[in-house]
């Protein structure tokens, strides 16, 4: 069995496309996921932040401070609109936004009501301007407020019992690694499984219908050795394989997640993996041995069962789409690492990944992952075994 | 010394093949079963050469493939030295050599490692392997590319290392699948050398082929199959015997089923 391993491992190690699966895959594909996302969508929130914006102000004549303040910000370039023509210049990306002032606007409230300012734009696409509107025009709001308090009679400290008479205060008792791990952690075995798989698939489709159709396999079994040592050998060169795009999945993940943190200041980030300790990575790492196992056997087997590699790959394809259910259970409300769900394989180290990335994993929930996935991975091998044992498999 | 008594083997036929036949039906073919070897017998005696002739699809493949144990009989015997190869295959393959119709070498290895692989596999210990190889190497003359990787080796040197591969644990019977097939009349003439000494070093050599003249070279013994039944078994001289003009006409009666 170890002959056909050291040999299985031998070739996969010279081949260039299983490295590009086992190392550079994890190793890029990271960095472009949280790096490319992080940098795209902080540069877009600070693009709409700085944008100047065009604006037009209608019925202005007779608010002229609201008009000079936008007039002085240099964030802010007046066009002059017409009640005629305002919406489609807004529309066509002429304007960004249009304000109309209510006549009752900086009128005494008490009096005349609350004055309501219409803010014209197109909010299909990302953009801040309702918020920095709202900012702008805050100031003016606060003063009128404190205005009408004072003339009621009104303290401080009753403005704000009167303004909010009963306030919730949130007390989060989880630390921010328990608050984003839930917000993330059940991301991140979507994108280890499918890592893992893209890194046993190639070699798994190369070892079984690879070698059909090269006519190696032929040769293979005539050497005296049981059938089962040719699976198994086979198997475990495969589970190195796996194993070894699982730990450079885990680092990739982890190391490039505080690189980009620090790298981009994105201070949450930074924290939040600076806090996923050597322990948690070693068991992460541990917790997709099982995966590996399931995925080695069942691809193993597939690749045996095809007639040719093309035949192979096609069923690779399924299984990945099907790798995606567990993961997908993983992240339905409700599921978590107890009772029953501990048992379902695959799904199981989905839910202990996103456990160990909050720091909450409970440890005795390990038994049911390994028993688990252990009867997969058995059956799997003895279907390869069989299979290998079948003339109408072998030959066809 | 290989005997082959009463061999027949029948391959069920996919669904998806089972289309209305039109015009002339192949006999071999009776109900879901493709009857591809029937009643088929020869023996080769230590230190002889047997030819196994026949047209394309005639079963020659398959004969080959039980006896090399990658296909089980569905009846009759083979025994080598008297031991029967259908009760224990896993044992009696360290004393039979296969070389197949495709060379099936891992590119990705060099042919030293190829034949070495086999080697170990074979359970010979890395010193036996190791002086085995260099003397495979003179003799199939390999040692000027036996160190580099076998996807890039012609045919040539493709069939040269696999025959090496498939003989590396010294077997007492060689099973060859047309040998020859592609290779340049250099590489052929090494073949055919090798088999000689093969022949000359008291093992039982079965080989396939569609080239007659190497049949009159090297054989002792010759098998004509067609359509899965033997239609000549004999020596050379008896093969000869069947036509004054060449054995290209023997050949041809034979399948023609006028001897």
């Amino acid at each position: 069995m170890w002959l056909v391993f050291q040999k299985e491992l031998r070739e996969a190690i010279r081949d260039k496309r299983s490295i590009l699966f086992m190392f550079l895959f994890p190793l890029v594909l990271f960095p472009l996921l949280f790096g490319g996302v992080a940098l795209f969508a902080a540069k877009a929130v600070q693009d709409a932040e700085s944008k100047v914006l065009k604006y037009s102000i209608l019925n202005h004549e007779h608010h002229p401070q609201i008009v000079a303040d936008f007039a002085a910000d240099k964030h802010y370039r007046f066009i002059a609109a017409s009640p005629h023509n305002f919406k489609q210049r807004i529309q066509s990306g002429e304007l960004d936004f249009v304000l109309l002032l209510p006549d009752t606007l900086m009128k005494n409230p008490l009096e005349v009501g609350q004055s309501r300012i219409k803010l014209f734009l197109n909010d299909a696409s990302l953009n801040k301007v309702f918020n920095r509107v709202r900012e702008k025009t805050k100031v003016y709001s606060e003063q009128m407020q404190a205005q009408m308090l004072a003339s009621l009679g009104v303290s401080q400290d009753k403005k704000d019992a009167l303004m909010r008479p009963i306030y919730i205060e949130k007390v989060n008792l989880a630390n921010d690694r328990e608050d984003l791990g839930e917000k993330i952690g059940g991301f991140i075995p979507y994108f280890i499984f499918v890592l893992l798989l893209q890194g046993v698939v190639y070699l798994a489709a190369d070892l079984g219908a690879g070698e059909k159709e090269r006519g190696t396999l032929e040769t293979l079994l005539l050497a005296p050795i049981p059938r089962q040592d040719i699976v198994l050998g086979k198997f475990f060169a495969i589970m190195v394989a796996g194993l070894t795009s699982a730990l450079v999945t885990v680092v990739s993940f982890v190391g490039w997640g505080i690189g980009i943190g620090q790298g981009l200041a994105i201070s949450v980030i930074s924290e939040f993996f600076s806090q996923i300790g050597l322990l948690d990575m070693l068991l992460m790492f541990l917790m997709l041995i099982p995966v590996v196992t399931i995925f080695a056997s069942l691809t193993l087997s597939l690749s045996i069962f095809a007639k040719s590699y093309k035949e192979a790959q096609t069923y690779m394809g399924y299984l990945m789409l099907l790798a995606f259910v567990p993961i997908v259970l993983a992240m339905l409300p409700g599921v978590s690492l107890q009772g029953g769900w501990a048992w379902v394989p695959l799904t199981n180290v989905a839910l202990a990944i996103k456990e160990l990335v909050k720091g909450t994993m409970n440890y005795s929930a390990f038994v049911a992952i390994f028993l688990s996935t252990a009867l997969i991975g058995l059956g799997a091998l003895y279907f390869c075994v069989r299979w290998f044992n079948k003339e109408k498999v072998l030959f066809r | 010394m290989i005997r082959v008594q009463h061999l027949a083997k029948k391959f069920l036929i996919p669904e998806k093949s089972k289309t209305k036949q039109q015009g002339v039906v192949d006999p071999r073919q009776q109900g879901k079963y493709f009857h591809s070897l029937q009643d088929v017998s020869f023996q080769c005696e230590h230190g002889q050469v047997l030819g196994l002739l026949g047209p394309n699809g005639a079963g020659k493949t398959t004969t080959l493939r039980i006896l090399s144990t990658a296909l089980c009989c569905d009846e009759g015997r083979i025994f080598i030295d008297n031991e029967e190869l259908t009760q224990q295959p896993e044992t009696l393959r360290k004393k039979i050599g296969f070389l197949s119709g495709t060379t099936g070498l891992y590119g990705r290895l060099t042919g030293r490692e190829n034949i070495e692989y086999f080697g170990r596999l074979h359970g010979m210990s890395k010193a036996s392997i190791k002086q085995r190889v260099d003397s495979l190497a003179q003799e199939l003359d390999m040692q000027t590319y036996l160190d580099r990787r076998c996807e890039s080796y012609s045919t040539g040197m493709k069939q040269k290392v696999a025959i090496a591969r498939a003989v590396v644990h010294e077997p007492q019977v060689v099973i060859l699948d047309e040998p020859t097939t592609g290779l340049d009349i250099m590489a052929t003439q090494t073949v055919l050398n090798f088999i000689q000494r093969l022949k000359q070093n008291s093992v039982s050599v079965i080989f396939s082929t569609h080239h007659l003249d190497e049949v009159q070279t090297l054989c002792d013994q010759v098998c004509v199959i067609n359509q899965g039944k033997v239609c000549f078994l004999g020596d050379l001289a008896q093969f000869s015997a069947l036509s004054d003009i060449s054995l290209h006409d023997a050949f041809t009666q034979t399948l023609a089923g006028e001897h």
